[in-house]
């Protein structure tokens, strides 16, 4: 049977400024066969996507094929021009981005933008189009199909959208679809729904789809064959199964273990680089200031939230026609000393809300939140700000691109009168930077010097600096590359340790969940529907909810489990 | 859809009673009228009685109430200069600036939106280097210059066209109109080149730099995914996400042309509401001034008004809720 894609010792280059060059793909062979889905996998930068990007033509413009061959169904890829005579992108090769929410036009119907491509490529009219869109939203399961026809992409969840997405991939009957990153922008339980309908798509039309992700559960769930990837370079390939149970390379071993299970709670994660002399000698001198005392755990609770309530909604000038969105509704929980509390849940069910209500960004309609006795209401007491750090999802957007890092982390220092001086700030704020595992001479450096995990990283090194009583970290890995989030998962539980700290751990990552916190809520709609001990709430979930949330997450450990029961 | 529009015309309705009560205060405070209008040596008895006929004896409010249901029945006051309702005059100028706001702002649509496109597209082209240096001295150079210029050349030395003046016109019923003529359509040119060569400048960097963005965004990105032809994606997909914020400024310059295109007629001695104005500052004629004040106001009120409502007719997002 013909290969629907094949790379033959492929590399892509991009020239740099200074006249060398970055070679951003080295040597990659794949072969790809009708109904199956072949996954790509790697962290960010190991040239996965640029893979399909090469075989769309969708290069950047200094990027160019300079060696090797890919092939679409038998039919050569003209390396120069990137493009294959008798092949069309959107024709032959369907894509399906990352994100349905920035990947269909905003001012286009769904008909517009599905028919779009049918015209372009096929030689049909506009009704006929419009009868195999129509086919199209059925045969991808969105309800009403004749209503969305006429819909617009805002009109639509983000499931919903993806599932339309993946239509406009279907519209010309491609043999080939490069999936990038389909589901990462999705919640558990439509992630479940996309990859199936991936699953059965392959099977039933034989198209054959290249995935490139860098989760491994939607591997383990899905993926037929893979190939692991790093700095553009394969390090394994082979079935799904085979490699994720016994990889051989040992970067593909790491890269694996690295992968927070869900079925079983570990100490720490397995990372690659452990502690300096310097970073524990820094972490000495953070314990030795902290204001709790690590010894002093006891039950009495940190943060009390009682009956929180929060409306978002639009005043009228009319009493009584207020429409009003209750984003939290009487939520009450405890956070105690030295205690890591989850709080888990879909997007929109309200667990951002509630930690920027306890931040006080937020002012709550109703309930009350008390801190360490006192009742926090929309104006505070410094000590009490002080004592409440936060760190932000994005590490990307929470740093100020125009300040030195150790002037973002002397800030707060200096604010609240922590250091006798400028200078002595800054060397606080160096000890920190080695405290969270960077040099203390990174400091003079600006935000964008850093990756993703570094500037997360000093974004926990600016919490700590106010010398906090408890951190809320909200979803603080969810932008992070896997072995990134293992180190820093391992870094919070150090810090916990280490100062007596008290967290607010907000996660839509149930096995994120597992590995971190001691007592964990589950939220949904604005409620807490279950609220347990992590080992109970994981090992006997009472609420359905729970239930369902727990067997959708794509899990390595289940293809490890079916093939014990099979064995 | 109705809420917002409802919501933008209770808003306007504000505006217009500050604007309103701005035009009153001018008359209560730059002069005294009565002090204008009375024979020399008036006894008091006499300026008391004039007071009270027009009124001005009244309290404050009163007079700010009755001044304002006067403006909403079209009456607003004589000319000083022209001795002559300031409605009349008014409307006897409009259409001149009208027609040259309406030509001026075509002509920079027309050319702003297609070269702010192809500047878009091959933004380091020798093509788009030209068009935006050229462009860059359209903006630089004061109107006065530019419309002196033109006529150096057009009407002086080649003698082609009119320096001055709207040509001969046609009367549609009140509206007199040089669209009918040749000699108006060519009195037309140089001034509304003249007014329209800043607005192209404006537009044309507009669109470049909102094409630029919108070029990178991801749905871009899908679309050339699909293969779909370069001429759809960007005449079509692209264009179409670009021209929200056009239609904003488009919108504001109208206005922008329409009450400050003094310099223009100035210079072609165009016999617009420009000029009246600059006639009026000079003279003083309080009751013109705080008649073009309203108008002006009213003007940019329904503009804002008309954008609004053109975005939810281009973004669909903005028509739900």
């Amino acid at each position: 049977m013909l290969p629907v894609l094949d790379i033959k010792n492929l590399r892509v280059e991009y020239p740099l400024a200074n006249g060398g060059t970055l070679v951003a793909v080295n040597d990659i062979d794949l072969t790809l066969r009708p109904g199956e889905i072949h996954a790509l996998v790697g962290e960010s930068g190991a040239g996965k996507t640029t893979v399909g990007n090469a075989l769309m033509g969708l290069l950047q413009a200094p990027g160019r094929i300079a060696a090797g061959s890919i092939s679409i169904a038998g039919k050569q890829i003209n390396t120069r021009t990137g493009r294959t005579e008798g092949i069309v992108p959107g024709r032959d090769v369907g894509a399906i981005f990352q994100d349905p929410m920035t990947s269909l036009n905003p001012l286009f119907t769904v008909e517009s933008q599905l028919c779009e491509g049918m015209l372009a490529h096929l030689k049909i009219g506009r009704r006929e189009a419009r009868a195999r869109a129509l086919d199209l939203l059925k045969a991808v399961g969105i309800p009403e199909p004749e209503r969305r026809l006429g819909s617009y992409p805002h009109q639509l969840s983000g499931g919903q959208r993806q599932r339309v997405v993946i239509a406009t991939a279907l519209a010309c009957d491609p043999k080939l679809i490069v999936a990038d990153e389909p589901t990462t922008a999705l919640d558990v339980s439509v992630q479940a729904q996309i990859l199936k309908l991936i699953r059965d798509l392959a099977d039933e039309r034989r198209v054959g789809v290249l995935l490139v992700t860098h989760n491994m559960g939607v591997v383990a769930e899905i993926a037929d064959r893979v190939t692991i990837m790093q700095n553009g370079c394969v390090v394994e390939s082979g079935s799904a199964r085979g490699v994720l149970t016994g990889p051989k390379a040992p970067y593909a071993r790491t890269l694996i273990a690295a992968v927070p299970p869900i079925e079983i709670r570990l100490e720490r994660l397995p990372v690659p680089s452990e502690e300096t002399p310097a970073t524990l000698k820094a972490r000495e001198s953070v314990r030795s200031k902290s204001r709790v005392s690590a010894e002093s755990k006891d039950d009495e609770p940190v943060l009390t939230v009682r009956d929180l309530c929060v409306e978002y909604g639009q005043r009228s000038f009319l009493p009584g026609r207020a429409s009003a969105f209750k984003a939290v509704k009487s939520v009450s929980f405890d956070v105690k000393r030295g205690e890591i509390f989850g709080l888990v849940g879909e997007s929109g069910c309200g667990k951002t809300t509630v930690a920027n209500t306890i931040a006080g960004l937020v002012t709550p309609s109703s309930g009350s939140v008390h801190f360490q006795g006192v009742a926090l209401g929309a104006r505070r007491k410094k000590s009490l700000r002080q004592s409440l750090q936060m760190v932000f999802q994005d590490p990307y957007s929470a740093l100020n691109p125009r300040m030195r890092i150790n002037a973002a982390i002397a800030e707060p220092i200096l604010f609240y009168r922590l250091a006798a001086n400028a200078a002595q700030a800054r060397e606080d704020a160096a000890t920190l930077l080695e405290a969270v595992g960077l040099s203390g001479q990174a400091g003079e450096r600006f935000a964008h010097a850093f990756s993703g995990g570094q500037r997360q990283r000093i974004a926990i090194a600016r919490a700590l600096g106010p010398q906090p009583s408890m951190l809320i970290c909200d979803e603080p890995t969810s932008a992070l590359d896997v072995s990134v989030q293992a180190q820093l998962l391992n870094l919070l539980k150090d810090l916990r340790d280490l100062a007596g700290l008290s967290m607010l751990f907000i996660s839509h990552d149930l096995a994120v969940i597992r590995q971190m916190c001691d007592r964990v809520a589950v939220m949904k709609g604005g409620e807490i529907v279950e609220l347990a001990e992590t080992e109970t709430l994981f090992s006997a979930p009472q609420h359905d909810y729970t239930r369902e949330l727990l067997r959708l997450a794509p899990s390595l450990d289940r293809i490890l489990k079916t093939e014990n029961t099979a064995a | 859809m109705i809420r917002i529009i409802s919501m933008r015309l209770f808003q306007a309705i504000l505006v217009m009673i500050a604007v309103t009560a701005v035009a009153f205060i001018m008359f209560r405070f730059v002069g005294d009228p009565v002090a204008t209008m009375v024979r020399e040596g008036a006894s008091q008895a006499e300026k008391d009685a004039l007071r009270a006929t027009l009124g001005l004896d009244k309290p404050i409010l009163m007079q700010f109430v009755e001044f304002a249901g006067r403006v909403l029945g079209g009456d607003l006051g004589t000319s000083f200069r022209y001795q002559q309702p300031v409605a009349e005059l008014l409307m006897s100028r409009l259409p001149a600036t009208l027609e040259l706001v309406l030509v001026a702002t075509v002509m920079s649509l027309a050319l702003g939106i297609p070269l702010g496109v192809l500047c878009a597209l091959k933004p380091t082209g020798i093509m788009s280097r030209i068009i935006q240096s050229a462009t860059l001295v359209g903006i630089s150079m004061p109107t006065f210059v530019t419309g002196l210029l033109l006529i150096l050349i057009f009407a002086v030395n080649l003698r082609w066209l009119p320096s001055s003046g709207r040509g001969e016109l046609v009367n549609l019923g009140g509206w007199q109109t040089g669209f009918l003529t040749i000699s108006g359509l060519k009195a037309m040119i140089l001034p509304s080149v003249t007014l329209a060569l800043f607005q192209l400048t404006l537009i044309m960097r507009l669109v470049r730099s909102e094409m630029i963005d919108v070029l990178s965004s991801d749905y871009i990105r899908f679309a050339f995914a699909r293969g779909l032809p370069r001429s759809y994606i960007y005449g079509r997909l692209a264009l179409r996400n670009t021209l929200m914020p056009v239609v904003t400024v488009t919108g504001l310059q109208i206005g922008q042309l329409i009450a400050f295109a003094i310099v223009t007629e100035t210079v072609f001695q165009w016999p617009g509401m420009g000029l009246l104005f600059t006639n009026a500052v000079g003279y003083p004629d309080i009751p013109v001034l705080a008649a073009y004040l309203l108008f002006v106001g009213f003007l940019f009120v329904m503009i804002n008004m008309v954008v609004d409502i053109l975005y939810t007719f281009i973004d669909p997002r903005l028509r739900t809720k």
